[in-house]
């Protein structure tokens, strides 16, 4: 019987010729990732268990993304935990403020995951890295604790479901719109134990940053993790930034899989989540009148250059409306930078946005842009549950950068046709 | 191991925010992680725990983030052990490895009133309502996750330290 590449990748990881869904295995990661949340809480174990070193300094990752630039002084400790960590280890792969960024942008952009990697992160977005072809998936911090000692971790061989997309999708129909309608589609525990893979022609019309958007959220439909199978696009993203060689799989015919679901996307409207879960959307044409106090662009769902780029076509020449506060959030230095070099920042601060430096902030309600009681924010973002920017009875609407950009102008959700001023 | 308590019941996707929010995760006191659980939907919840009591859920309890500092404010407010009709992902995982009991059963979910005495046997599965005097059955945890959780945990399965496994 065939494997899934999600299977086969496990195998190797494994040492075993197969695997099969609902196997126990124990398999050595390429990379073990924390933050400054989650990986205080590891190393607090990791010392508890009489960790005395790590098991290879090069394939750890530590990046300060959530609650910095620190926002108070507790949250000023734990970067300082996981700072003297990464100095007492000599961790290679710690990015310190001013040269980091939210942790999944940041390790595809400087090419570490690749193709056939075994990735694991105390961060349930850790999932992104499928689609480059890697198994990424989100654990707690036990098991980076036990990672970080051994190099190894357990898993549950997931069975797979395959989403095929079909069609070319219209102008502001992205990345975000095609996981926000699968999630809609099978709910958010549609997923739950399972690996998505995702596929289909459709694909190709898709940056890489868009299909990092997809496998991000994964995670929201339950998923143990978002898988694609590298294609020339992929492939090309990768081979300029990989600092490791890397192995590209693919699934068999025969593989097998639990569910496969097809969907033409040539039809599908940009998508709105609405509160309080991301299976809640519905299409931009019938959310109706909608008024917005926040916007937020960025997060590891879509704070890349692809969806900064969006963003700006759409505000460019167009005022922030005066009752609306829009941030933007580059989720790396990288793409602060290239924002620079592409006059994208002064396109947002003319039109009336704050300008952020990279930080999750916002994203989980934890600084820079909480809502108040009864505020409505439109968001990139992955989630939109009870309290995770603020208050427990504001709002968060998930949408695509375009329709978040659109939604600032016109102090509503909209579709960003209708504030667009230059050509598409 | 037998845990005994009164159930408190929550209805379908419980998510990570709602167990701990994110603004209270500038610390990783399990102390003061406890006081805030459950804080946005049941506010004073972690003060009207009784040692022993049980968590009783809809599907897909603990979804969204990874932090394992969900699963700590529970285990630290003094809830025992938790049972509901499905589990995400990671928080599965990350309740087995820090060592808290977590129990699948729709059965049970279903003939559980909040307020009702119910006893768990974590080595057979058996849930019992001892209110109404109902036996539910979960499944029993596979293979060596069972080893992990009568050890307390990952790292103590690991053997506290470097060994190999």
């Amino acid at each position: 019987m065939g494997m899934t590449i999600t299977q086969k990748i496990l195998a190797e990881h494994a040492g075993k010729n197969f695997v099969e869904p609902g196997e126990l295995i124990m398999a050595g990661v390429d990379l073990v990732l924390a933050n400054d949340i989650t990986g205080p809480v590891a190393i607090k174990e990791f010392e508890k268990a009489g960790g005395k070193e790590v098991f290879d300094k090069e394939k750890i990752a530590l990046i300060p993304d959530h609650f910095t630039p620190n926002k108070d002084i507790k949250s000023a400790e734990l970067s300082k935990a996981l700072r003297d960590f990464a100095r007492k280890y000599d961790i290679t792969h710690y990015y310190e403020v001013g040269r980091m960024g939210i942790e999944h942008a940041l390790l595809p952009e400087k090419g570490l995951v690749g193709p056939g990697d075994l990735v694991i992160g105390a961060d349930s977005h850790t999932c992104t890295y499928g689609a480059l072809g890697a198994f990424s998936t989100g654990v707690g911090s036990t098991d980076i604790a036990f990672a970080m000692m051994t190099g190894k971790c357990w898993f549950k061989v997931p069975e797979s479901m395959k989403f095929i997309y079909r069609g070319k999708p219209s102008p502001f129909v992205t990345g975000k719109d095609f996981i926000l309608f699968t999630i809609k589609d099978i709910g958010v525990d549609g997923a739950l134990y399972r690996a998505m893979e995702f596929s289909g022609e459709a694909l190709k019309y898709l940056t890489v940053d868009e299909r990092l958007t997809i496998t991000n959220m994964a995670i929201e439909a339950g998923a143990k993790n978002g898988i694609m199978e590298p294609d020339d696009v992929t492939l090309n993203y990768v081979k300029d930034r990989a600092k490791k060689t890397y192995k590209v799989y693919k699934s068999d015919d025969d593989a097998q899989y639990c569910d496969v679901r097809e969907y033409d996307v040539s039809k599908l409207e940009p998508q709105v989540a609405l509160p309080h879960l991301p299976e809640n959307s519905v299409n931009i044409s019938e959310v109706g009148d909608i008024t917005v106090d926040q916007v937020v662009i960025g997060s590891c769902t879509n704070g890349r250059i692809e969806d900064m780029r969006m963003a700006a076509k759409v505000i460019k020449g167009n005022k922030v409306h005066p009752y609306v506060r829009m941030i933007v959030i580059p989720a790396t230095q990288e793409v602060y930078l290239q924002m620079i070099r592409e006059g994208l920042m002064e396109i947002f601060v003319e039109a009336g946005a704050v300008v952020s430096t990279p930080t999750c902030g916002p994203c989980l309600g934890g600084h820079m842009g909480i809502l108040a009681k009864g505020e409505r924010a439109v968001s990139t973002t992955n989630r939109n549950f009870v309290g995770r920017m603020g208050h427990p009875e504001s709002e968060i609407y998930l949408t695509n950068p375009a329709v978040a950009a659109a939604s600032a102008v016109k102090g509503k959700i909209a579709h960003p046709m209708e504030v667009i001023k230059n050509d598409i | 191991m037998i845990y005994k308590g009164r159930a408190w019941v929550f209805p379908d996707n419980i998510d990570t925010d709602v167990i701990i929010p994110a603004r209270f995760l500038n610390t990783t006191d399990p102390r003061e992680l406890a006081e805030h659980c459950m804080e946005d939907i049941f506010p004073g919840f972690s003060k009207k725990i009784q040692p022993g009591d049980i968590i009783v859920a809809g599907k897909n309890f603990g979804c969204g983030s990874s932090r394992e500092h969900a699963p700590i404010a529970i285990k630290e407010a003094g809830i025992s052990c938790v049972v509901a009709k499905s589990f995400a992902r990671i928080f599965y995982r990350n309740a087995i490895n820090i060592g808290l009991p977590i129990l699948e059963s729709s059965e049970a979910v279903e003939g559980i009133r909040a307020g009702d005495e119910v006893m768990v046997d974590t080595d057979t599965g058996e849930i019992k309502n001892i209110t109404s005097g109902e036996i539910f059955y979960a499944k029993p945890f596979p293979g060596f996750i069972n080893d992990i959780i009568k050890a307390g945990g990952l790292l103590n399965f690991a053997g506290g330290g470097q060994k190999n496994v």
